[in-house]
């Protein structure tokens, strides 16, 4: 019952021997590291992914063309506009999602170093993408989850979840609301010895770049070009990271990347209350804003999932209009899917109405469905827990009180999120550093800017914070 | 309830006190003690209720109370929602209504 035995003191030692990367390597003087280094240093290179993907049953997914859901956006679309939308159904993967891709790589590296087991801590579909790939090779394998309130309640979401992981033979550890989560975390990694699978070492990524690479092939295949714009839902910024990657790699370096989150504006994410008032558990603002401009503040000391170098343009969307897409997608297209992973398909929707009919916009994920994780429950869920749904004006929404539905597809709405600002908030925390040219190079990678725009900003929020303190 | 050895159950713990949670959680949050369940064979005969050793699927020894013998899964589709089914009838109608009426 005390936490005053300090895990926080031995977190490197125990990051060092569970991720089985001396992270301190990459460290540069000044602030920064390199990031390219510590994605190549295990050697692998996309062909070895790959291979390690293909005797996984992971990745190589169908990749097509959602006709009617075209169809149905062109109708609110002027003449000449409406582009085509295809999906690449990453519920083919093994474990139902592409967290397998970041899933494979992970293991692999676990059975490879000689780990007798691996841990995560996710409520998600990562967890059920470790505990299968564990199962194939043998590996113990213990996932760690947030999944119940102080009153014992759960997100439907999150228990699916849970008995996926343990359908796989692993051991599911269950907290209620926290972030205390990661010294339990911690304490389990010291405790067993095993891998830590973390959804954001350089595996967790390079797992993903397959996903753009296929997505460039399969769209050169059948179209002879490269798509427009790819857009990932994001959370953590591992998926939009990987994607660009590998679309890069494989010669897209023209096509733009988006990413697209739900808006849960106003409700904590460490909040007991506000835990059970969320429909989404992922694919979120309260994931996707503060991973964009902190990405080291995931599980490991150097996080691979940086979406800030990557983003050419970011969406939000409410939860209405991502529940409307789903329906959408299960009724005109047959595909049961979602609901998180389609909040990109709910923002591509209007993007493609402003973009021309023979340019092509990719949605690059879906995910399985089941009971307990699917639209139905989930509304279902969210109206015991008393909120409100209604048909009106999707601006309306305010997340934790109402869940407000388009009255038609023209109204769905999506607002784009100014990467400025998150790249301000990136760099508030270096407002009263010294900077070195080295460090300025850094920031401007990590940015995607160049370095007028990095002083300019640099000198903008040094200006606020006076202004703020001259207020006070 | 005595429960026999070997049984599959579910414990409950508590990880930390209120009065013990991190300095940056929410009040609502900070409250309320955080806990844990893990699931495991029973490693001895135990009360239903009352503190309880399991070995769980990874091999580990946990001790907490016993919250629940033979856990089921009780996540489901939930209950008819209209919302859905209107949505639905707008998507088709905003969809398919021209050809419908030829």
């Amino acid at each position: 019952m005390n936490n005053k035995d300090n895990i926080f003191d031995r977190i490197n030692d125990i990051m060092k021997k569970s991720v089985g990367i001396d992270y301190s390597k990459f460290e540069k003087p000044g602030i920064g590291f390199d990031y390219e280094a510590m994605m190549t240093d295990s050697g692998f290179n996309l062909k070895d992914i790959e291979k390690i993907q293909d005797e996984a049953m992971v990745g190589r997914t169908p990749f097509f063309e959602l006709h009617n859901l075209t169809e149905y956006a062109r109708k609110y679309a002027k003449k000449g506009y409406g582009a085509r939308i295809l999906l690449k159904d990453e519920a083919a993967n093994l474990s139902g999602s592409f967290k397998a891709r970041r899933a494979a790589i992970s293991i692999q590296m676990a059975k490879k170093l000689g780990y007798k087991g691996v841990v995560a801590a996710t409520s998600g579909n990562y967890g059920a993408a470790i505990a299968a790939l564990a199962a194939r090779e043998g590996l113990k394998c213990i996932i760690v989850q947030e999944c119940f309130d102080s009153n014992n309640l759960a997100q439907p979401e999150i228990l699916e979840k849970a008995r996926a992981c343990e359908s796989f033979g692993a051991e599911v550890i269950q907290l209620s609301v926290g972030p205390e989560l990661f010294s339990t975390f911690l304490k389990v990694l010291e405790e067993t010895g095993y891998f830590n699978a973390s959804l954001y070492s350089p595996y967790g990524i390079m797992g993903i770049e397959t996903l753009g690479k296929e997505i460039a092939e399969q769209s050169m295949e059948k179209y002879g070009k490269y798509p427009e714009v790819v857009i990932c839902t994001n959370a953590g910024g591992g998926n939009l990271t990987g994607t660009a990657r590998g679309l890069k790699k494989s010669g897209a370096d023209k096509t733009k990347v988006y990413g697209a989150s739900v808006n849960l504006k106003g409700l904590h994410m460490a909040s007991d209350t506000d835990f059970n008032r969320k429909s989404f558990t992922t694919g979120h603002t309260g994931f996707g804003m503060p991973f964009a401009s902190n990405p080291d503040r995931s599980d490991v000391p150097r996080s691979a999932a940086r979406p800030l170098r990557y983003m050419d343009k970011y969406f939000i969307t409410n939860q209405g209009s991502v529940f409307f897409i789903t329906e959408a997608l299960a009724v005109l297209e047959g595909m049961e899917r979602g609901p998180a992973g389609n909040t990109s398909l709910a923002v591509a929707f209007k993007v493609a109405q402003e973009m021309k009919r023979d340019e092509i916009i990719v949605v690059q994920e879906t995910e399985y469905t089941g009971a307990g994780k699917h639209h139905q429950p989930q509304l279902s869920f969210a109206k015991k827990n008393g909120i409100d749904l209604i048909f009106g004006n999707p601006e309306d929404e305010v997340p934790g009180r109402n869940i407000v539905f388009p009255k038609s597809a023209k109204d769905l709405i999506i607002e784009e999120v100014s990467l400025e600002r998150l790249q301000k908030s990136y760099l508030k925390r270096f407002k009263a550093t010294t900077l070195t040219n080295q460090d300025l190079v850094y920031l401007q990678e990590e940015l995607s800017i160049n370095n007028e725009q990095l002083n300019r900003l640099l000198e903008e929020v040094k200006n606020t914070e006076e202004s703020n303190e001259r207020k006070k | 309830m005595l429960v026999k050895k070997n049984t599959f159950v579910r414990l409950r713990m508590y990880v930390l006190s209120p009065e013990n949670r991190a300095a940056n959680v929410p009040k609502d949050t900070a409250t309320k003690p955080l806990k844990m369940w893990i699931k495991g064979r029973l490693n001895h005969e135990a009360e239903l209720f009352e503190e309880a050793e399991v070995t769980t699927a990874t091999g580990r020894k946990v001790k907490g109370t016993l919250k629940e013998v033979e856990p089921k899964y009780k996540h489901n589709y939930g209950e008819y929602v209209e919302e859905i089914q209107k949505m639905r009838e707008i998507i088709l109608s905003e969809m398919w209504s021209d050809r419908d009426e030829q």
